[in-house]
Protein backbone atom coordinates (compact mmCIF):
# COMPACT_ATOMS: atom_id res chain seq x y z
CA UNK A 1 0.00 0.00 0.00
CA UNK A 2 1.06 3.72 -0.91
CA UNK A 3 2.11 5.93 1.94
CA UNK A 4 -0.82 8.23 0.99
CA UNK A 5 -3.66 5.34 0.98
CA UNK A 6 -2.00 4.44 4.50
CA UNK A 7 -2.84 7.56 5.58
CA UNK A 8 -6.37 8.02 3.76
CA UNK A 9 -7.61 4.65 4.79
CA UNK A 10 -11.12 3.43 3.41
CA UNK A 11 -12.76 3.94 6.97
CA UNK A 12 -10.64 7.23 6.95
CA UNK A 13 -12.56 8.63 3.74
CA UNK A 14 -15.90 6.92 4.55
CA UNK A 15 -16.30 8.89 7.76
CA UNK A 16 -15.08 12.17 6.12
CA UNK A 17 -17.88 11.54 3.53
CA UNK A 18 -20.48 10.57 5.84
CA UNK A 19 -19.59 11.62 9.35
CA UNK A 20 -21.36 9.78 12.17
CA UNK A 21 -23.24 11.79 15.46
CA UNK A 22 -22.43 14.56 13.26
CA UNK A 23 -25.27 16.98 14.46
CA UNK A 24 -25.59 19.61 17.78
CA UNK A 25 -26.61 17.76 20.59
CA UNK A 26 -30.03 19.00 22.57
CA UNK A 27 -29.58 18.95 26.39
CA UNK A 28 -25.97 17.64 26.70
CA UNK A 29 -24.19 17.54 29.65
CA UNK A 30 -21.23 19.27 28.69
CA UNK A 31 -19.94 20.35 25.29
CA UNK A 32 -16.35 21.92 24.21
CA UNK A 33 -15.07 23.57 21.58
CA UNK A 34 -11.70 21.85 20.16
CA UNK A 35 -9.44 24.26 17.91
CA UNK A 36 -6.42 24.34 15.48
CA UNK A 37 -5.58 27.98 15.04
CA UNK A 38 -2.66 26.29 12.52
CA UNK A 39 -4.94 24.99 10.02
CA UNK A 40 -8.70 26.64 11.15
CA UNK A 41 -9.74 22.89 12.38
CA UNK A 42 -12.96 23.86 14.58
CA UNK A 43 -15.01 21.39 16.22
CA UNK A 44 -17.69 21.36 19.65
CA UNK A 45 -17.81 17.96 21.04
CA UNK A 46 -21.01 17.14 22.86
CA UNK A 47 -21.46 14.23 25.40
CA UNK A 48 -24.16 13.12 27.46
CA UNK A 49 -23.48 11.38 30.89
CA UNK A 50 -25.62 8.85 32.86
CA UNK A 51 -23.36 8.70 36.10
CA UNK A 52 -19.87 7.59 34.89
CA UNK A 53 -21.69 6.45 31.96
CA UNK A 54 -21.48 7.83 28.39
CA UNK A 55 -24.92 7.71 26.35
CA UNK A 56 -24.28 9.71 23.67
CA UNK A 57 -21.67 11.72 21.87
CA UNK A 58 -21.91 14.02 18.82
CA UNK A 59 -19.71 16.87 17.03
CA UNK A 60 -20.07 19.60 14.53
CA UNK A 61 -17.79 22.04 12.78
CA UNK A 62 -15.30 22.05 10.15
CA UNK A 63 -11.80 20.65 9.74
CA UNK A 64 -9.65 18.59 7.78
CA UNK A 65 -10.25 14.53 6.34
CA UNK A 66 -8.35 13.33 9.25
CA UNK A 67 -9.77 15.53 11.85
CA UNK A 68 -13.26 14.75 10.93
CA UNK A 69 -13.03 11.02 10.74
CA UNK A 70 -10.72 10.76 13.66
CA UNK A 71 -14.15 12.75 15.66
CA UNK A 72 -16.69 10.52 14.11
CA UNK A 73 -14.83 7.12 14.19
CA UNK A 74 -13.96 8.12 18.31
CA UNK A 75 -18.28 9.37 18.15
CA UNK A 76 -18.84 5.79 17.50
CA UNK A 77 -16.25 4.14 19.69
CA UNK A 78 -17.00 5.65 23.03
CA UNK A 79 -20.81 5.70 23.56
CA UNK A 80 -22.20 3.44 25.26
CA UNK A 81 -18.75 3.23 27.50
CA UNK A 82 -17.62 4.33 30.73
CA UNK A 83 -16.03 7.29 30.97
CA UNK A 84 -12.73 5.17 32.21
CA UNK A 85 -12.86 2.97 29.11
CA UNK A 86 -13.03 6.63 27.02
CA UNK A 87 -9.87 7.93 28.60
CA UNK A 88 -8.02 4.30 27.73
CA UNK A 89 -9.02 4.21 24.20
CA UNK A 90 -7.54 7.97 24.57
CA UNK A 91 -4.63 6.98 26.19
CA UNK A 92 -4.29 4.04 23.50
CA UNK A 93 -5.45 6.47 20.11
CA UNK A 94 -2.86 8.70 21.32
CA UNK A 95 0.15 6.27 21.45
CA UNK A 96 -0.85 4.63 18.67
CA UNK A 97 -0.68 8.21 16.01
CA UNK A 98 2.59 8.56 17.72
CA UNK A 99 3.59 5.29 16.16
CA UNK A 100 4.47 4.12 19.62
CA UNK A 101 2.39 1.30 20.05
CA UNK A 102 4.17 -2.22 21.03
CA UNK A 103 2.80 -4.40 17.92
CA UNK A 104 -0.21 -6.07 15.80
CA UNK A 105 -2.26 -7.69 19.05
CA UNK A 106 -2.47 -4.00 20.40
CA UNK A 107 -3.04 -2.86 17.03
CA UNK A 108 -5.95 -5.40 16.41
CA UNK A 109 -7.15 -4.56 19.88
CA UNK A 110 -8.42 -1.41 18.78
CA UNK A 111 -10.43 -2.01 16.05
CA UNK A 112 -11.44 0.63 13.82
CA UNK A 113 -8.84 3.11 15.58
CA UNK A 114 -6.36 1.38 13.83
CA UNK A 115 -7.04 3.35 10.67
CA UNK A 116 -5.50 5.83 11.87
CA UNK A 117 -2.34 4.36 12.49
CA UNK A 118 -0.88 5.58 8.96
CA UNK A 119 -0.99 9.29 10.79
CA UNK A 120 2.64 8.76 12.21
CA UNK A 121 4.01 9.34 9.33
CA UNK A 122 3.03 11.90 8.89
CA UNK A 123 4.09 14.16 12.28
CA UNK A 124 2.39 17.76 10.87
CA UNK A 125 -1.06 15.50 10.69
CA UNK A 126 -1.00 14.09 14.66
CA UNK A 127 -2.89 17.21 15.95
CA UNK A 128 -5.66 16.77 13.18
CA UNK A 129 -6.03 13.32 14.21
CA UNK A 130 -6.12 14.01 18.05
CA UNK A 131 -8.38 17.42 18.23
CA UNK A 132 -11.30 16.04 18.61
CA UNK A 133 -9.83 13.57 21.30
CA UNK A 134 -8.35 16.11 23.52
CA UNK A 135 -11.59 17.88 22.97
CA UNK A 136 -13.72 15.05 24.53
CA UNK A 137 -10.71 14.29 27.12
CA UNK A 138 -11.27 18.33 28.12
CA UNK A 139 -14.96 17.45 28.37
CA UNK A 140 -15.07 14.27 30.49
CA UNK A 141 -12.47 15.99 33.03
CA UNK A 142 -12.50 19.69 33.22
CA UNK A 143 -14.81 22.40 33.47
CA UNK A 144 -12.75 24.41 30.37
CA UNK A 145 -15.37 25.26 27.57
CA UNK A 146 -13.07 25.56 24.65
CA UNK A 147 -9.46 24.22 23.87
CA UNK A 148 -6.67 25.08 21.71
CA UNK A 149 -4.03 22.84 20.33
CA UNK A 150 -1.39 25.67 19.89
CA UNK B 1 12.97 52.84 -27.45
CA UNK B 2 9.92 50.49 -28.50
CA UNK B 3 9.05 47.21 -28.08
CA UNK B 4 9.93 46.34 -32.14
CA UNK B 5 13.84 47.78 -31.78
CA UNK B 6 15.34 44.73 -32.38
CA UNK B 7 18.40 45.07 -30.26
CA UNK B 8 16.07 45.46 -27.22
CA UNK B 9 14.36 42.32 -28.23
CA UNK B 10 17.54 40.10 -28.04
CA UNK B 11 18.14 42.32 -25.06
CA UNK B 12 15.34 40.90 -23.12
CA UNK B 13 15.06 37.71 -24.35
CA UNK B 14 18.78 36.98 -23.30
CA UNK B 15 17.88 38.48 -19.62
CA UNK B 16 15.46 35.67 -19.76
CA UNK B 17 17.52 33.33 -20.80
CA UNK B 18 19.61 33.74 -18.42
CA UNK B 19 17.52 33.32 -15.98
CA UNK B 20 15.91 30.33 -17.26
CA UNK B 21 19.75 28.74 -16.89
CA UNK B 22 20.01 29.76 -13.09
CA UNK B 23 18.03 27.32 -11.32
CA UNK B 24 21.57 25.28 -10.75
CA UNK B 25 22.73 28.28 -8.60
CA UNK B 26 20.42 26.88 -5.94
CA UNK B 27 22.35 23.83 -4.11
CA UNK B 28 18.89 23.06 -2.21
CA UNK B 29 16.96 22.57 -5.23
CA UNK B 30 18.95 19.50 -6.36
CA UNK B 31 17.26 17.44 -3.82
CA UNK B 32 14.35 14.85 -3.90
CA UNK B 33 11.68 14.55 -1.25
CA UNK B 34 10.08 11.48 -1.06
CA UNK B 35 11.74 9.99 -3.96
CA UNK B 36 10.46 12.84 -6.27
CA UNK B 37 12.43 15.78 -7.29
CA UNK B 38 11.31 18.52 -5.01
CA UNK B 39 8.83 21.21 -6.40
CA UNK B 40 9.68 24.12 -4.37
CA UNK B 41 6.65 26.35 -4.34
CA UNK B 42 6.65 28.23 -0.47
CA UNK B 43 8.79 31.26 -1.54
CA UNK B 44 6.58 33.30 -0.11
CA UNK B 45 7.38 32.16 3.32
CA UNK B 46 11.02 31.78 2.37
CA UNK B 47 13.05 31.49 -1.01
CA UNK B 48 16.15 29.09 -1.30
CA UNK B 49 19.53 30.78 -1.18
CA UNK B 50 22.21 31.30 -4.12
CA UNK B 51 25.82 29.63 -3.76
CA UNK B 52 26.57 32.92 -4.29
CA UNK B 53 25.08 33.76 -0.57
CA UNK B 54 26.36 30.98 1.14
CA UNK B 55 30.07 31.66 -0.17
CA UNK B 56 29.69 35.13 0.74
CA UNK B 57 28.91 34.24 4.59
CA UNK B 58 30.88 31.56 4.83
CA UNK B 59 33.81 33.60 3.24
CA UNK B 60 32.96 36.26 6.29
CA UNK B 61 33.24 33.87 8.92
CA UNK B 62 36.23 32.29 7.65
CA UNK B 63 38.10 34.95 6.94
CA UNK B 64 36.80 38.42 8.55
CA UNK B 65 34.68 37.56 11.52
CA UNK B 66 35.07 40.82 13.95
CA UNK B 67 33.12 43.24 15.29
CA UNK B 68 32.27 46.57 13.64
CA UNK B 69 32.39 50.10 14.29
CA UNK B 70 34.61 49.62 17.67
CA UNK B 71 37.95 47.81 16.53
CA UNK B 72 41.11 49.46 16.04
CA UNK B 73 42.17 46.40 14.29
CA UNK B 74 42.85 45.10 10.97
CA UNK B 75 40.01 42.31 10.80
CA UNK B 76 37.50 45.02 12.82
CA UNK B 77 38.19 47.31 9.63
CA UNK B 78 37.95 45.08 7.25
CA UNK B 79 34.29 43.95 8.79
CA UNK B 80 33.21 47.60 9.58
CA UNK B 81 34.26 48.16 5.50
CA UNK B 82 32.14 45.00 4.35
CA UNK B 83 28.97 45.43 6.40
CA UNK B 84 29.12 49.39 5.69
CA UNK B 85 29.38 48.36 1.84
CA UNK B 86 26.28 46.65 1.91
CA UNK B 87 23.94 49.65 2.87
CA UNK B 88 25.58 51.17 -0.05
CA UNK B 89 24.11 48.35 -2.16
CA UNK B 90 20.86 48.90 -0.30
CA UNK B 91 20.69 52.24 -1.27
CA UNK B 92 21.37 51.62 -5.13
CA UNK B 93 18.97 48.64 -4.83
CA UNK B 94 16.14 50.37 -3.28
CA UNK B 95 17.00 54.01 -5.05
CA UNK B 96 17.22 55.61 -1.65
CA UNK B 97 18.39 58.97 -1.44
CA UNK B 98 21.06 58.31 1.44
CA UNK B 99 22.73 56.08 3.21
CA UNK B 100 21.91 57.18 6.54
CA UNK B 101 17.67 56.33 5.99
CA UNK B 102 18.74 52.56 6.01
CA UNK B 103 18.56 50.70 9.19
CA UNK B 104 20.09 46.86 9.74
CA UNK B 105 16.95 45.39 11.37
CA UNK B 106 16.27 41.28 12.07
CA UNK B 107 13.62 41.34 9.48
CA UNK B 108 10.24 43.10 8.05
CA UNK B 109 8.31 42.33 11.70
CA UNK B 110 11.40 44.32 13.24
CA UNK B 111 11.24 46.45 11.11
CA UNK B 112 7.21 47.55 11.94
CA UNK B 113 7.65 47.34 15.65
CA UNK B 114 10.39 49.99 15.12
CA UNK B 115 8.04 52.56 13.63
CA UNK B 116 5.44 51.44 15.73
CA UNK B 117 7.00 52.34 18.72
CA UNK B 118 9.40 55.35 17.58
CA UNK B 119 7.35 56.89 15.25
CA UNK B 120 4.20 55.74 17.84
CA UNK B 121 5.84 57.25 20.92
CA UNK B 122 6.83 60.78 19.21
CA UNK B 123 3.38 61.51 17.31
CA UNK B 124 0.61 59.19 18.68
CA UNK B 125 -2.32 60.68 20.73
CA UNK B 126 -5.45 59.14 22.45
CA UNK B 127 -7.88 59.59 19.56
CA UNK B 128 -5.56 59.46 16.65
CA UNK B 129 -5.49 57.17 14.01
CA UNK B 130 -3.35 54.63 12.06
CA UNK B 131 -4.62 53.49 8.89
CA UNK B 132 -4.41 49.80 7.63
CA UNK B 133 -5.91 47.16 5.05
CA UNK B 134 -7.66 44.24 5.35
CA UNK B 135 -5.08 42.03 3.71
CA UNK B 136 -2.27 43.22 5.97
CA UNK B 137 0.21 40.22 7.10
CA UNK B 138 -0.31 39.95 10.89
CA UNK B 139 3.00 41.96 11.12
CA UNK B 140 1.38 44.89 9.82
CA UNK B 141 -1.69 44.76 12.19
CA UNK B 142 -0.71 43.86 15.56
CA UNK B 143 2.23 46.34 16.28
CA UNK B 144 -0.43 48.78 15.41
CA UNK B 145 -3.21 47.30 17.66
CA UNK B 146 -0.90 47.63 20.16
CA UNK B 147 0.03 50.94 19.68
CA UNK B 148 -3.36 51.68 19.39
CA UNK B 149 -4.01 50.27 22.82
CA UNK B 150 -1.88 51.89 24.23
CA UNK B 151 -1.77 55.46 23.38
CA UNK B 152 -6.27 55.06 23.26
CA UNK B 153 -5.55 55.56 19.23
CA UNK B 154 -8.19 53.84 16.75
CA UNK B 155 -7.18 51.21 14.01
CA UNK B 156 -9.06 51.50 10.58
CA UNK B 157 -9.19 49.46 7.72
CA UNK B 158 -9.46 49.93 4.00
CA UNK B 159 -11.60 47.46 2.64
CA UNK B 160 -11.22 45.19 -0.12
CA UNK B 161 -13.04 43.76 -2.48
CA UNK B 162 -13.92 40.11 -3.88
CA UNK B 163 -11.25 40.14 -6.26
CA UNK B 164 -8.51 40.83 -3.65
CA UNK B 165 -8.20 44.40 -4.64
CA UNK B 166 -8.09 47.54 -2.26
CA UNK B 167 -11.36 49.78 -2.36
CA UNK B 168 -9.60 52.20 -3.49
CA UNK B 169 -12.78 55.05 -3.68
CA UNK B 170 -12.90 54.20 0.05
CA UNK B 171 -10.11 55.69 0.96
CA UNK B 172 -10.15 59.31 0.78
CA UNK B 173 -12.88 58.84 3.48
CA UNK B 174 -10.56 57.20 5.95
CA UNK B 175 -7.52 59.35 5.54
CA UNK B 176 -8.49 61.90 7.87
CA UNK B 177 -7.17 64.85 9.98
CA UNK B 178 -6.93 62.44 13.08
CA UNK B 179 -4.66 59.91 10.93
CA UNK B 180 -1.24 59.99 11.67
CA UNK B 181 -0.01 57.41 9.71
CA UNK B 182 -0.99 54.63 6.92
CA UNK B 183 0.78 51.32 6.98
CA UNK B 184 -0.17 49.53 3.87
CA UNK B 185 1.33 46.13 1.92
CA UNK B 186 2.93 46.27 -0.75
CA UNK B 187 2.10 43.20 -2.18
CA UNK B 188 -0.03 40.40 -0.13
CA UNK B 189 1.39 37.42 0.64
CA UNK B 190 -2.01 35.67 0.75
CA UNK B 191 -3.69 36.88 -2.46
CA UNK B 192 -0.68 37.79 -4.12
CA UNK B 193 -1.79 41.65 -4.91
CA UNK B 194 0.03 43.87 -5.80
CA UNK B 195 -1.47 47.63 -4.89
CA UNK B 196 -1.09 50.95 -6.44
CA UNK B 197 1.41 52.15 -3.48
CA UNK B 198 2.66 55.53 -5.46
CA UNK B 199 -1.43 56.72 -5.75
CA UNK B 200 -2.26 55.61 -2.01
CA UNK B 201 1.13 57.41 -1.02
CA UNK B 202 0.04 60.69 -2.75
CA UNK B 203 -3.31 60.48 -1.42
CA UNK B 204 -2.01 60.30 1.74
CA UNK B 205 0.68 62.95 1.36
CA UNK B 206 -2.09 64.92 -0.40
CA UNK B 207 -3.15 65.48 3.71
CA UNK B 208 0.09 65.34 5.04
CA UNK B 209 -0.11 61.69 6.49
CA UNK B 210 2.99 59.53 6.09
CA UNK B 211 3.11 55.96 5.24
CA UNK B 212 4.84 52.81 5.70
CA UNK B 213 4.82 50.04 3.11
CA UNK B 214 5.36 46.30 4.18
CA UNK B 215 7.84 45.56 1.12
CA UNK B 216 8.23 41.77 2.33
CA UNK B 217 6.74 40.00 -0.64
CA UNK B 218 7.49 42.49 -3.05
CA UNK B 219 11.19 43.11 -3.31
CA UNK B 220 11.67 39.27 -4.66
CA UNK B 221 9.23 39.91 -7.23
CA UNK B 222 9.19 43.70 -8.62
CA UNK B 223 11.47 46.75 -8.77
CA UNK B 224 11.32 48.89 -5.61
CA UNK B 225 12.30 52.73 -6.10
CA UNK B 226 11.61 54.38 -2.53
CA UNK B 227 12.35 57.77 -3.69
CA UNK B 228 9.78 57.04 -6.94
CA UNK B 229 6.98 56.05 -4.77
CA UNK B 230 7.43 58.63 -2.36
CA UNK B 231 7.02 56.65 0.62
CA UNK B 232 8.12 57.65 3.70
CA UNK B 233 9.03 54.01 5.14
CA UNK B 234 10.06 50.90 3.99
CA UNK B 235 10.64 47.49 5.44
CA UNK B 236 11.67 44.17 3.91
CA UNK B 237 13.04 41.15 4.95
CA UNK B 238 16.43 39.50 3.39
CA UNK B 239 14.95 36.03 3.67
CA UNK B 240 12.61 36.43 1.18
CA UNK B 241 15.12 37.70 -1.80
CA UNK B 242 17.39 34.81 -1.44
CA UNK B 243 19.53 36.43 1.13
CA UNK B 244 19.80 34.78 5.21
CA UNK B 245 17.18 35.14 7.75
CA UNK B 246 17.81 37.47 10.52
CA UNK B 247 18.53 40.41 8.82
CA UNK B 248 16.25 42.89 7.27
CA UNK B 249 16.10 46.67 6.58
CA UNK B 250 13.81 49.39 7.36
CA UNK B 251 13.98 53.02 5.38
CA UNK B 252 12.96 55.83 6.40
CA UNK B 253 12.72 59.36 5.53
CA UNK B 254 15.31 61.46 7.36
CA UNK B 255 13.12 64.26 7.85
CA UNK B 256 10.94 61.38 10.20
CA UNK B 257 13.99 59.21 11.57
CA UNK B 258 15.50 62.78 12.98
CA UNK B 259 12.19 63.51 15.05
CA UNK B 260 11.86 59.62 16.20
CA UNK B 261 13.49 58.59 19.59
CA UNK B 262 16.11 55.25 19.26
CA UNK B 263 13.70 52.08 19.44
CA UNK B 264 16.37 50.23 22.07
CA UNK B 265 19.17 51.45 24.02
CA UNK B 266 22.86 49.84 24.09
CA UNK B 267 25.98 50.08 22.48
CA UNK B 268 26.28 52.01 19.15
CA UNK B 269 23.68 53.91 19.14
CA UNK B 270 25.37 56.25 21.82
CA UNK B 271 28.05 59.36 21.25
CA UNK B 272 28.29 59.64 24.96
CA UNK B 273 27.31 58.42 28.25
CA UNK B 274 27.22 59.51 31.78
CA UNK B 275 25.02 58.30 34.57
CA UNK B 276 23.38 61.96 34.22
CA UNK B 277 23.00 61.86 30.39
CA UNK B 278 23.24 59.80 27.12
CA UNK B 279 23.56 61.48 23.65
CA UNK B 280 22.35 59.51 21.02
CA UNK B 281 24.55 58.57 17.46
CA UNK B 282 23.96 60.37 14.64
CA UNK B 283 21.51 58.38 11.71
CA UNK B 284 21.21 55.51 11.14
CA UNK B 285 22.83 53.86 14.07
CA UNK B 286 20.80 55.88 16.49
CA UNK B 287 18.66 53.01 15.63
CA UNK B 288 20.94 50.07 15.56
CA UNK B 289 21.52 49.38 19.60
CA UNK B 290 24.31 46.61 19.86
CA UNK B 291 26.02 43.98 17.68
CA UNK B 292 24.04 43.49 14.35
CA UNK B 293 23.94 39.96 12.46
CA UNK B 294 27.23 41.37 10.42
CA UNK B 295 27.09 37.69 8.73
CA UNK B 296 23.62 37.93 7.53
CA UNK B 297 24.14 41.61 6.55
CA UNK B 298 27.04 40.30 4.24
CA UNK B 299 24.68 37.87 2.81
CA UNK B 300 22.15 40.55 2.35
CA UNK B 301 24.84 42.31 0.21
CA UNK B 302 25.38 39.07 -1.96
CA UNK B 303 21.52 38.97 -2.39
CA UNK B 304 21.56 42.19 -4.16
CA UNK B 305 24.25 41.68 -6.04
CA UNK B 306 22.86 38.17 -7.49
CA UNK B 307 19.34 39.95 -8.01
CA UNK B 308 21.62 43.09 -9.67
CA UNK B 309 22.80 40.86 -12.10
CA UNK B 310 19.63 38.89 -12.91
CA UNK B 311 17.80 42.34 -13.28
CA UNK B 312 14.56 42.64 -11.42
CA UNK B 313 12.65 44.05 -14.65
CA UNK B 314 13.57 40.67 -16.31
CA UNK B 315 12.33 38.31 -13.34
CA UNK B 316 9.26 40.28 -13.60
CA UNK B 317 8.81 39.16 -16.80
CA UNK B 318 9.84 35.70 -16.36
CA UNK B 319 7.07 35.22 -12.99
CA UNK B 320 4.74 36.84 -15.04
CA UNK B 321 4.40 34.19 -17.52
CA UNK B 322 5.14 31.39 -14.98
CA UNK B 323 2.43 32.70 -13.24
CA UNK B 324 0.05 33.15 -15.69
CA UNK B 325 0.64 29.74 -16.90
CA UNK B 326 0.13 28.28 -13.83
CA UNK B 327 -3.22 30.24 -13.26
CA UNK B 328 -4.57 29.05 -16.36
CA UNK B 329 -3.68 25.35 -15.80
CA UNK B 330 -4.85 25.52 -12.08
CA UNK B 331 -8.49 26.58 -13.51
CA UNK B 332 -8.62 23.64 -15.78
CA UNK B 333 -9.12 21.43 -12.44
CA UNK B 334 -12.09 21.13 -11.47
CA UNK B 335 -13.21 21.86 -8.23
CA UNK B 336 -10.66 25.08 -8.04
CA UNK B 337 -11.50 28.32 -6.83
CA UNK B 338 -8.92 31.20 -6.55
CA UNK B 339 -8.81 32.89 -3.82
CA UNK B 340 -6.80 36.59 -4.85
CA UNK B 341 -7.84 37.43 -8.73
CA UNK B 342 -6.22 41.02 -8.78
CA UNK B 343 -5.43 42.61 -12.28
CA UNK B 344 -1.57 42.77 -10.85
CA UNK B 345 0.11 39.80 -8.97
CA UNK B 346 2.87 39.10 -8.40
CA UNK B 347 3.97 35.51 -7.65
CA UNK B 348 0.94 34.30 -5.51
CA UNK B 349 -1.44 31.51 -6.46
CA UNK B 350 -4.24 30.90 -3.70
CA UNK B 351 -6.81 28.45 -3.63
CA UNK B 352 -9.40 25.88 -2.40
CA UNK B 353 -10.57 22.68 -3.30
CA UNK B 354 -14.46 22.42 -3.45
CA UNK B 355 -14.97 19.86 -0.56
CA UNK B 356 -11.29 19.02 0.36
CA UNK B 357 -9.29 20.43 3.39
CA UNK B 358 -6.04 22.70 2.07
CA UNK B 359 -4.49 20.67 4.72
CA UNK B 360 -5.60 17.30 2.73
CA UNK B 361 -4.17 19.05 -0.28
CA UNK B 362 -0.90 20.30 1.62
CA UNK B 363 0.12 16.57 2.57
CA UNK B 364 -0.59 14.90 -0.40
CA UNK B 365 1.36 17.30 -2.64
CA UNK B 366 4.32 16.97 -0.10
CA UNK B 367 4.11 12.91 -0.72
CA UNK B 368 4.41 13.77 -4.25
CA UNK B 369 7.12 15.97 -3.43
CA UNK B 370 5.86 19.37 -3.77
CA UNK B 371 5.85 22.20 -1.14
CA UNK B 372 3.30 24.38 -0.67
CA UNK B 373 1.75 26.01 2.14
CA UNK B 374 -1.88 25.53 3.94
CA UNK B 375 -3.30 27.51 6.43
CA UNK B 376 -4.40 31.35 6.98
CA UNK B 377 -0.71 32.53 6.20
CA UNK B 378 -1.08 35.15 9.02
CA UNK B 379 -3.30 36.76 7.34
CA UNK B 380 -6.67 35.67 8.97
CA UNK B 381 -8.38 38.50 8.73
CA UNK B 382 -8.08 37.34 4.66
CA UNK B 383 -9.53 34.62 5.45
CA UNK B 384 -12.54 35.75 7.34
CA UNK B 385 -13.26 38.20 4.60
CA UNK B 386 -13.35 35.32 1.62
CA UNK B 387 -15.29 33.12 3.82
CA UNK B 388 -12.80 30.57 4.21
CA UNK B 389 -11.08 28.47 7.49
CA UNK B 390 -7.36 28.92 5.02
CA UNK B 391 -6.14 28.18 1.87
CA UNK B 392 -3.29 26.30 -0.46
CA UNK B 393 -1.13 28.40 -1.18
CA UNK B 394 1.53 28.32 -4.30
CA UNK B 395 4.62 30.94 -4.08
CA UNK B 396 6.78 31.33 -7.32
CA UNK B 397 10.30 32.37 -7.77
CA UNK B 398 12.45 33.04 -10.93
CA UNK B 399 14.24 29.43 -10.35
CA UNK B 400 10.83 27.46 -11.00
CA UNK B 401 9.95 26.51 -14.00
CA UNK B 402 6.95 25.20 -16.35
CA UNK B 403 7.78 21.42 -15.86
CA UNK B 404 7.60 22.31 -12.00
CA UNK B 405 3.97 23.77 -12.69
CA UNK B 406 3.14 20.59 -14.57
CA UNK B 407 4.22 18.66 -11.63
CA UNK B 408 1.91 20.67 -9.23
CA UNK B 409 -1.29 20.02 -11.45
CA UNK B 410 -0.33 16.18 -11.99
CA UNK B 411 -0.36 16.09 -7.70
CA UNK B 412 -3.66 18.49 -7.68
CA UNK B 413 -4.70 15.48 -9.89
CA UNK B 414 -3.68 12.92 -7.05
CA UNK B 415 -5.60 14.72 -4.53
CA UNK B 416 -8.91 14.58 -6.06
CA UNK B 417 -8.40 11.06 -7.03
CA UNK B 418 -7.20 10.09 -3.33
CA UNK B 419 -10.19 12.18 -1.66
CA UNK B 420 -12.30 13.45 -4.13
C1 LIG C 1 3.52 40.65 3.68
C2 LIG C 1 4.42 40.24 4.79
N1 LIG C 1 4.75 41.11 5.75
C3 LIG C 1 5.56 40.79 6.76
C4 LIG C 1 6.09 39.53 6.90
C5 LIG C 1 6.96 39.22 8.08
O1 LIG C 1 8.28 39.00 7.68
P1 LIG C 1 9.34 38.43 8.71
O2 LIG C 1 8.73 37.23 9.35
O3 LIG C 1 10.53 38.11 7.86
O4 LIG C 1 9.63 39.51 9.70
C6 LIG C 1 5.79 38.57 5.94
C7 LIG C 1 6.32 37.20 6.07
O5 LIG C 1 5.65 36.21 5.97
C8 LIG C 1 4.93 38.93 4.86
O6 LIG C 1 4.60 38.03 3.93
Amino acid sequence: MSVLNELYQQVILDHNKSPRNFRVMEGATKHVEGYNPLCGDHYTVYVKLDGDQIVDVSFEGAGCAISKASASVMSAMVKNHTVAEAEELFRDFHRLVKGELAGEEELERLGKLAAFAGVSEFPARVKCASLAWHTLHSALNTNETSISTE
Amino acid sequence: MTASDPTTLTEEFHKLLRIAGCRHHFPLLRQSVNGKPLVYFDNAATSQKPQAVIDAMMRYYEAENSNIHRGVHYLSERATQSYEGVRVKVKAFMNAADTRELIFVRGTTEAINLVAHSFGRAFVKAGDEILISGMEHHSNIVPWQMLCEERGAVLKVIPITDTGELQMDAVPALLTPKTKLMAITHVSNALGTVNPVKELVAMAHEKGIPVLVDGAQAVPHVRVDVQDLDCDFYAFSAHKMFGPTGVGILYGKKKWLDQMPPYQGGGDMIRSVTFARTTYNDLPYKFEAGTPNIGGGIGLGAAIEYLNELNMDAIRQFEHDLLTYATEKILAVPGVRIIGTAKEKAGVLSFVMEGIHPHDIGTILDVEGVAIRTGHHCAQPVMQRFGVPATARASFAFYNTKEEVDAFIKALDKVREVLG
